[in-house]
């Protein structure tokens, strides 16, 4: 059973007209990751609305039933975002997708207690290189 | 809507992401937390809400920013990220707009924030172009047949934001309190502004 965080007062989510403005931690990191990036100067917007417009794109053509109303539970924006944001990284030889591969493997397999929210409040790379030693 | 395991991978997949990026120099988490945390707490529809309200007040202004939504930006000094082009667009007795993006989520975050679930759903993208009364009434907005519904597709270079119509009886509010009448769905075209917005 997931635990479910603070929904009002200070340990909640932050929300605008009542809404969250990202559902799950996850998704402020994928944005933040792509805001910053393109801040930087490292790609156009349009480069990187190409991709994610080709994601959605593919999720539509796979859910015809979804653009006239019918279900779409399984459309997670921030996932199409994600892949937007890899197909970009691979294409431009920036960061390949069998690196994040490996690297999500390696994550998945740390032991339990490890995974903890991840609200950006130190940084991941620093803290953790320490792990891998002796692997 | 996503599933826990689904979360879960999706967060493992960030995070791994995360990590190579800082690994490669490419990135700073400091830089991505400073992004966020700008989203969640600066940005959102009261920078919008301000432009309305004085556009209310002020017809010369109006004027101006129905010329250049990005020009009356800069006049109250609203800059931010992803300051493309904008372009109000007025309604009125005989004209109603709504904004959408068909292709993805194209929206003015410099005067919105960043866009509700619901604008980046696929029913919404494809249906407000195609039934825009419909899905307008399903948000509550009965508007009669005399009226002409335009519908703005925004793109990356052009994002749209309606200015709506000024409520009946506001005539003498103060600039301050006019803002407290204009909504975030107002300014999609989703809603109208007024008491409770």
């Amino acid at each position: 059973m997931r635990s479910q965080p603070d929904q009002q007062g200070p340990g909640a989510p932050p929300r605008k007209n009542g809404e969250l403005v990202f559902r799950e931690p996850w998704e402020s990191r994928a944005f933040g990751m792509v805001m910053s990036l393109h801040e930087q100067g490292l790609f156009a917007w349009d480069e990187f609305r190409e991709h994610l417009i080709a994601a959605i794109a593919r999720w539509d053509r796979a859910h015809p039933e979804a653009a006239s109303g019918g279900d779409s539970e399984d459309y997670v924006y921030y996932e199409h975002w994600l892949a937007a944001f890899e197909a970009l990284l691979e294409k431009r030889a920036l960061c390949r997708r069998s690196e994040v591969q490996e690297r999500t493997r390696r994550f998945a397999a740390r032991p339990p207690g490890h995974d903890h929210a991840h609200d950006g409040s130190h940084d991941h790379a620093r803290d953790h290189s320490g792990d891998d030693s002796g692997d | 809507m996503s599933d826990e395991h689904g979360d879960r991978r999706q967060a493992l997949r960030t995070e791994a992401l995360e990590s190579l990026l800082v690994e490669k120099g490419l990135l700073e988490s400091a830089a991505v937390d400073a992004v966020v945390a700008a989203f969640e707490a600066h940005l959102g529809p009261m920078v919008g809400a301000r432009m309305v309200a004085r556009a209310w007040v002020d017809p010369a202004f109006k004027r101006r920013m129905l010329e250049s939504g990005t020009a009356a930006m800069t006049e109250l000094g609203i800059s931010g990220p992803e300051a493309k082009q904008l372009v109000v667009v007025e309604n009125s007795d005989r004209v109603h707009n709504v904004v959408v993006c068909t292709l993805c989520s194209c929206y003015p975050w410099a005067v919105l924030g960043l866009p509700p679930s619901w604008y980046k759903d696929p029913a919404y993208r494809s249906r407000v172009v195609r039934e825009p009364r419909a899905v307008l009434r399903e948000f509550g907005l009965d508007l009669p047949e005399s009226k002409e519904v335009r519908v703005w597709d925004s793109s990356a270079e052009v994002r749209y934001m309606v200015l709506p119509e000024r409520p009946a009886g506001s005539e003498d509010l103060a600039e301050q309190d006019l803002q407290a009448l204009v909504s975030r769905d107002s300014m999609i075209g989703v809603g109208l502004a007024g008491p409770g917005a």
